[in-house]
């Protein structure tokens, strides 16, 4: 956590990760709701969603918006997997490893995306741009095998779909 | 070709989604308008209880029954909470549903919320169901505007005000007592039970929860009748129709809608397009991950709860996934009990650490380093994770072990006999 000595430093640095208009939506929703604390996921999506992350930053600026302790947001933000306490890199590739991709060549798909992109299940690359992260059931068990980049679903992948979504976020990052 | 009436699948157009001009096209909204203009709460209950409808989300507990002890006439605010967590492995019909028609959940909402009296509802939408959260947000604005959510709808004094809440990962939150401390912003760790979300649910209150599916169905019994629903199962006991996901080693993986009590071959056959690559069927799981196989002697089998508990496994969620004949079934196994171990939501022993020793142990034998010692300690953890765990997902985890245990055991037997895996 940062230092708490420099108490002004550290409220610049929290309003950088949401807008104002999304800080005062969010305080209107306090204001008008009984139990605050229910907010917690929409507030942590929302800032993961601008900063591709949730920094301790992040924690601390949701305790404050719901008036509650770091604490209290950090316990719910460890037990989700799909909120990233750690810099991912900018899509965040998410490989179903559960039963039904399995059962149709999930786990080639998941050595194939090693391989062309050089990095292990839950690294990122040098430049920064995929993770590999290995996930449960997509809810895609009909269109496996299958996987998630980001929001984005991906179903009845083939290592040449697969190359072809690699190149095409590779474009899409460079333009 | 399926000859099946559809209700829940009637507007499903792939790759479309039906939005609110459409569904009052096909007769949405009659049901809700029908019943709050000349049925009572109480009847509504009665019809629902008398239609045989079991809970789609696994369990299969009667909703008619279950939503009888709902203390209706407590003090507001009482909630009735839907679940769409959807993340046992093998299980993708809400998603279908919601990707098609998510009007059907929202009338089925306000009319299941108005036989409650609940005057409060949340729908929680797992992470993955991006499309399906931003399909309901625009079906919740619809159903506002129109009328037929807020306050007083269509004038007949009920209020009924609905959230949505996408969630962010974890398999657990589908446990209702966990849903509802995720919905609070709780740490999402199960609950003790009892008390009951029927008498301290929600934020302390009442709380009914039910699955889309089961929700779904609301409408169609109160057009169509409780007789009428129970009749379209194929077996006596049955009710209803049910969404049947297909997956695994099939030619043909789609969702159908389908008479509960199809038999097993019928719909691997009809359905599915028969085994893939021209090969046998060994076996499958029949709703979900964590329910028991059934292998060839079960394809006469009748889908639905009695039948498939009386032969040792569950008609779960409807999710069947099929392995062909040159599975490793003991591989499948520990697959499915990684997926457990890891979703382990980590606070009881048994499940927290008796599911990765499973696994140590599934993962030993199947690399051909297992002994009869793993075997037999193997069986002793089945039954010492067995009843002991705080909640039914380390109970779930054991519905593949239990399978293994008692249909291939052969199968682990020849692993450690041979040294290695035989497939
Ligand atoms: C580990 C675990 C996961 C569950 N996941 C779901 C789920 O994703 N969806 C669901 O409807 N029910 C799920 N359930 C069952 C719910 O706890 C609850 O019984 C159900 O939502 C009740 O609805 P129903 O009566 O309409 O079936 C799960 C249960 C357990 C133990
Ligand atoms: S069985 Fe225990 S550790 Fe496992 S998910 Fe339930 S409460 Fe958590
Ligand atoms: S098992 Fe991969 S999407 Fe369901």
């Amino acid at each position: 956590m940062i230092c708490l000595g420099n108490f002004s430093a550290e409220i610049e640095i929290m309003k950088k990760l949401l807008l104002k208009k999304q800080i005062d939506a969010f305080r209107r929703k306090v204001a008008k709701t009984e139990h605050p604390r229910e907010l917690v996921i929409d507030l942590l999506r929302e800032i993961q969603d601008r900063n591709g992350w949730v920094s301790d930053e992040g924690v601390e600026l949701a305790a404050q918006i719901l008036g509650v302790t770091p604490i209290e947001v950090e316990e719910v933000a460890t037990f989700y997997d799909k909120i990233y306490r750690q810099p991912v890199g900018r899509y965040p590739i998410h490989i179903c490893d559960s039963i039904c991709c399995w059962s149709r060549g999930g786990e080639e798909i998941a050595n194939h995306l090693q391989q062309q992109l050089e990095i292990k299940l839950g690294e990122t690359t040098t430049d920064g741009l995929f993770t590999l992260l290995p996930t449960c059931c997509l809810g895609g068990c009909g269109r496996a095998p299958s996987m998630m980049i980001g929001r984005r679903f991906y179903g009845n992948l083939s290592l040449a779909e697969l190359d072809r979504i690699i190149e095409q976020l590779r474009e899409e990052a460079k333009g | 070709m399926n000859s099946t009436p559809q209700l829940l699948f009637k507007n499903r157009v792939a790759g479309q989604t039906i939005f609110f001009k459409d569904y009052c096209k096909t007769g949405g909204y009659q049901a809700l308008t029908k019943a709050l203009k000349t049925m009572s709460p109480t009847e509504i209950v009665d019809v629902v209880k008398a239609s045989g409808l079991r809970g789609r989300g696994g369990a299969g507990f009667s909703t008619g029954l279950k939503w009888s002890f709902f203390p209706a006439d407590a003090p507001r605010p009482k909630y009735l909470v839907c679940n769409c967590d959807e993340m046992e492995p093998g299980t993708y019909k809400d998603g279908e549903l919601l990707a098609a028609d998510p009007h059907q959940l929202i009338e089925g909402m306000v009319l299941s919320a108005y036989a409650l009296n609940a005057d409060v509802g949340y729908i929680f939408i797992r992470y993955a169901y991006d499309q399906q959260l931003r399909n309901l947000q625009q079906a919740v604005a619809e159903a506002k505007k129109a009328g037929y959510l807020g306050k007083n709808i269509l004038g007949s004094g009920f209020d009924f005000e609905l959230h949505l809440h996408g969630s962010a990962g974890r398999y657990i939150l589908g446990e209702e007592t966990a849903l509802l401390n995720g919905l609070e912003g709780k740490r999402p760790n199960p609950r003790l039970k009892p008390p009951f979300p029927a008498v301290r649910g929600l934020f302390g209150r009442p709380t009914t929860v039910n699955n889309v599916e089961t929700i779904a169905n609301i409408p169609h019994i109160i057009n169509g009748g409780a007789e009428w629903f129970k009749d379209l199962a194929r077996n006596p006991e049955g009710a209803g129709t049910k969404l049947f996901g297909l997956s695994g080693h099939l030619n043909c993986t789609e969702c159908f809608e389908l008479p509960v009590g199809i038999p097993l071959g019928e719909l691997i056959e009809d359905y599915g397009g028969g085994v893939w690559k021209k090969r046998k069927f060994k076996a499958c799981l029949p709703g979900g991950a964590s329910t028991p196989y059934l292998t060839a002697e079960h394809l006469d089998i009748a889908l639905d709860f009695d039948p498939l508990a009386k032969v040792g496994s569950r008609f779960g969620t409807a999710g069947v996934t099929v392995f062909d004949d040159h599975s490793c079934m003991l591989r499948a196994t520990l697959n499915l009990l990684q997926f457990f171990a890891r979703e382990s939501c980590g606070w009881c022993t048994p499940c927290r650490d008796g599911l990765p020793l499973v696994c140590w142990l599934l993962e030993k034998i199947e690399k051909g380093e297992g002994t009869n010692e793993d075997l037999e300690m193997l069986k002793q953890q089945q039954q010492q994770i067995t009843g002991r765990s705080f909640c039914a997902l380390a109970e779930g985890a054991m519905g593949p072990l239990d399978g293994l245990l008692r249909l291939f055991e052969q199968e682990v037997i020849d692993h450690i006999q041979k040294g290695e895996c035989p497939f």
